[in-house]
């Protein structure tokens, strides 16, 4: 087959993707000067300033904390998913995808109503004579916003591995005198590594970039690395720092990617995760 | 026992995934001032909805934007991945690698990355600069979709049309691309649901207030709740669970039919994985 | 007696360095059933491939009836072709996919329903029209690729080893229904497969070929009696093969003993490689044979017993005999000079 239906994609990705990364590079290696620009790694040194070191500092600490209870609740979800507990499977699957179709910004706004201060929270402890919490706009808020919207990124590649695991190798280990936690200590967990550490990967990089989760259930009191890049392009202004958060972004990004095909081996589809 | 508890759990993680979703259709309802107060049944939030022009030009955008941004990368993508299939060794690495960077990086890095590209080259952002980058964070998935379709495909398929007297382009149009019609659609559909859910890189590269549903809901929301969005909510959601719907039956249809058997069921895995874009 | 319909002329093909075919000479003649034979990598589908035109030669050019057909595209050249695995047009049904080189062609409605139809009552698919090919057993898949490229009424048809992917039982069936319908349609065919029964029972030709270089010519029977050297004698059957030097003609020194046999024009005390084929040794008492051994495995294949006899010089022999002599039973191998091949060492 001809190899030149190729050449308008060649065109495109050179123009709207390769182009636009070395501009980034450019952006983020070089400090206007009078004359021009030059080459410089100010923007890098910068980033080690004690507020912006804060915002890298809570970002992690937030995505952290988001990755570990996705893990905590997802594994679980997938383990039963992948089982044999429901009869159609692939409904189960479905509905557990259904709500991730919906616009984004809606899912993350559907919390507002929720935990505000006369939202459905609030208003259901008034009922019960209970004093009102205050939610929204805590980190509390945010790392749930997180979890809400990324949870799937964490169950789907769990779910495909496990249910991928020949169900003979699970009855080999119960033959060879393993009990059911063993078994899932040995087998089951090993097997299904490479699952999860796509998923972490999969939560932990958008909940560490997002700008929107913050800013609507954060208020805008707790600045991200999301946030921090959105307002050096559209407030501030300063496209240089922006270029050098969103950089370091990029290498965390290969550096994921190389553990990732490191779990799991070269040359398989499923490079999306 | 250990049945019901597991299947206790999956209910318990379906409510904690449906409540919001519940919670807004059922306040697209509610006739109350104060969000937490039923107030008696309504539709003026609707009716308020579709009076609201900021809205319905923003949704006219983002059908136009959608359906355009989703056609043209189909097509490229779909030659693309041609194109793909049949190259070899590091220049089919180098494509693929490259392909796979608007997946992976975070959407904030690919959006800032385009607006540079737009001001740098001094193009005016808004309706062509929207959809220029809507094209292209779709064309990957595009790819993605077609190309294990095309791996899928006998590998003599294409020397059998020749051989039966197509020429090379006839063969692409009269076998090719037919056999590989279920993964362009996919595609297509993944592309078109990607462009209307996109938030972050149409927040970037639009201007001259050109706004999509994304945009304006962002706005509306910054500035807290409003039942106008929990009305335009309702209709959304209703709309995306009958076309997924749809898709589905049209999956099963075809997998009775024998044509995927597994590789059906996967791909039908790889298109809701890639599904939730925006982020 | 038959005029040449496909001449190759030192054809080779080159491979990112490796050679798949180093420069082969091969006349096909019309009508008849030409069978290339050959383990994998041998440059059997290489060959079939270049005439089909799906791929280029690196060397040597391809003649149709006497006319340069290399470069030709495979559209243009009057050759179909059986893929390996069929290669059917999923999205098409029963009648399309034959009717697909017709409707390229531009025949008219009536000529392409009349000539499909005929086409699927010659393979025994007559009803099966409007059915999904995908919900076709293998055999029938395989009748429908037969019926997709005979409709075109080629001059040559091209088999690259289309039995290869039925069950035993069906696969004899189609060698069967194949070769018939090669005879009544008189179609060239060209067939490509690494089954050595299958090459045998089917061919008037066969083309045993090796590392991309032909190693022998001929008819099944030609092929298997008078393999050319010890490769096709070991490819085609079974063959008990050793080292023998040919002492003079018609004698030969193999197993510690001399034996007559019908070979001659070697040089005095070549060292030659010696070929028998297991059915051709006949067991005989120990005493006075002049080759002799114990019998060290015996295995009941159904209409013989195949037994190793391991004999007293250290070499050991593959023996088919419908009598059985029980492991540990010292035995004599008798031989006719006539079933004693001498072949040439390929290499020292």
């Amino acid at each position: 087959m001809k190899r030149s239906t190729l050449f308008p994609y060649l065109i495109w990705m050179v123009l709207f993707i390769v182009v636009p990364m070395f501009l980034v590079l450019y952006y983020a290696f070089t400090v206007p000067t009078e004359s021009g620009a030059t080459w410089s790694l100010e923007n890098f040194a910068r980033f080690f300033e004690p507020i912006y070191l804060k915002v890298l500092w809570r970002s992690l600490r937030l995505a952290l904390f988001s990755t570990v209870i996705c893990l905590i609740i997802g594994y679980p979800a997938a383990m039963v998913m992948a089982g044999n507990a429901f009869e159609r499977k692939s409904v189960v699957l479905l509905l557990f995808v259904v709500p991730m179709w919906m616009n984004f910004l809606l899912r993350t706004y559907a919390w507002l109503t929720i935990l505000e201060r006369n939202g459905v929270i609030n208003v259901l402890l008034a009922n019960l004579n209970l004093p009102s919490l205050n939610i929204l706009y805590t980190e509390g808020a945010v790392v749930l916003g997180m979890v809400y919207n990324f949870l799937p990124f964490m169950v789907l590649p769990i779910y495909s591995v496990l249910s991928k695991i020949d169900r003979g190798v699970v009855e080999a280990a119960g033959d060879l005198g393993a009990n059911s936690l063993q078994v899932f200590a040995k087998v089951i967990f090993p097997l299904s590594l490479p699952g999860v550490v796509s998923g972490v990967t999969m939560v932990f990089m958008p909940a560490l970039t997002t700008f929107v989760i913050s800013r609507l259930l954060g208020g805008g009191q707790f600045t991200l690395i999301g946030n921090l890049i959105e307002q050096q392009f559209l407030v501030v202004g300063d496209w240089g720092f922006g270029s050098s958060i969103s950089v370091v972004m990029i290498v965390l990004i290969l550096l994921s990617m190389a553990i990732m095909s490191f779990f799991e081996g070269e040359e398989k589809d499923v490079a999306l995760w | 026992m250990v049945r019901f508890l597991k299947r206790s759990y999956i209910y318990l993680v379906f409510a904690f995934l449906y409540m919001p979703i519940a919670v807004l259709m059922v306040y697209s309802f509610n006739d109350s001032r104060s969000r937490g107060m039923w107030g008696g049944f309504t539709l003026r939030w609707y009716v308020e909805l579709f009076q609201d022009r900021t809205i319905m030009s923003s949704l006219y955008s983002t059908l136009f934007i959608g359906v355009t941004s989703a056609v043209i990368a189909t097509i490229i993508g779909t030659l693309a991945a041609i194109g793909i299939h049949n190259s070899r060794g590091i220049q089919k690495k180098l494509i693929m690698n490259v392909t796979y960077l608007p997946v992976l990086n975070p959407e904030i890095v690919t959006a800032i990355s385009l607006m540079i590209l737009f001001v740098f080259t001094k193009v005016r952002l808004g309706y062509l600069t929207l959809l220029l980058s809507h094209i292209t964070f779709n064309i990957p998935y595009v790819i993605l979709s077609v190309l294990p379709k095309l791996r899928q495909l006998n590998k003599h398929l294409y020397e059998a049309a020749l051989d039966l007297g197509c020429t090379p382009a006839g063969a692409l149009w009269k076998v090719i691309i037919p056999e590989i019609m279920p993964g362009i659609i996919t595609g297509l559909l993944l592309a078109f649901t990607l462009s209307i859910d996109d938030f972050v890189i149409s927040f970037f590269t639009t201007g001259s207030g050109v706004s999509t549903l994304s945009i304006t809901i962002y706005s509306m929301a910054r500035r807290g709740i409003n039942p106008k969005i929990n009305a335009l909510s309702t209709i959304m959601f209703t709309f995306v669970l009958l076309l997924l719907i749809i898709v589905n039956i049209r999956q099963a249809r075809e997998q009775r039919k024998g044509r995927n058997g597994k590789n059906g069921q996967k791909r039908q895995m790889d298109a809701l994985r890639t599904g939730f874009g925006g982020v | 007696m038959h005029e040449i319909i496909v001449e190759l002329k030192s054809l080779s093909k080159v491979y990112d360095e490796t050679v798949a075919l180093d420069g082969i000479d091969l006349y096909i003649r019309k009508n008849e059933f030409l069978t290339l034979l050959g383990p994998s990598g041998c440059g059997k589908t290489t060959t079939l491939r270049l005439i089909g035109g799906f791929e280029q030669p690196s060397g040597g050019t391809i003649l149709f009836e006497g006319r340069d057909v290399t470069g030709v595209p495979p559209y243009k050249r009057r050759v179909n072709t059986v893929f390996q695995r069929y290669a059917l047009f999923s999205h098409l049904d029963v009648f399309e996919n034959i009717a697909f080189g017709l409707r390229i062609k531009k025949f008219s409605e009536k000529v392409i329903k009349e000539k499909v139809g005929r086409m699927l009552e010659q393979v025994n698919l007559a009803g099966f029209e409007s059915r999904d090919v995908n919900s076709l057993s293998g055999g029938q898949q395989q009748r429908v690729a037969i019926a997709r490229a005979l409709v075109n009424e080629p001059e040559v048809l091209l088999l690259d080893e289309p039995l290869a992917a039925l069950d035993l039982k069906l696969r004899k069936e189609m060698q069967h229904e194949l070769k018939s319908m090669q005879k009544q349609l008189g179609i060239t065919f060209v067939f490509v497969t690494h089954d050595q029964e299958e090459a045998l029972s089917m061919s008037d030709t066969v083309v045993v070929m090796k590392d991309g270089r032909i190693q022998q010519i001929g008819t099944p029977v030609d092929i298997y009696n008078e393999p050319k050297n010890a490769f096709v004698a070991d490819f085609i059957g079974e063959s008990n093969i050793v080292d023998g030097i040919m002492r003079q003609d018609y004698l030969v020194d193999f197993a510690g003993s001399s034996f007559d046999c019908v070979d001659f024009g070697f040089a005095k005390d070549e060292e030659v490689e010696v070929v028998i084929r297991p059915e051709d040794l006949v067991l005989i008492p120990a005493d006075n044979a002049r080759l002799s051994g114990v019998v060290s495995s015996v295995n009941f294949l159904g209409v013989h017993y195949e037994m190793i006899v391991d004999a007293d010089d250290g070499t050991s022999w593959l023996v088919h005999s419908t009598l059985m002599e029980p492991v540990g039973t010292r035995v004599g191998l008798g031989l006719e000079p006539m079933d004693i091949h001498i072949m040439k060492k390929v290499r020292p």
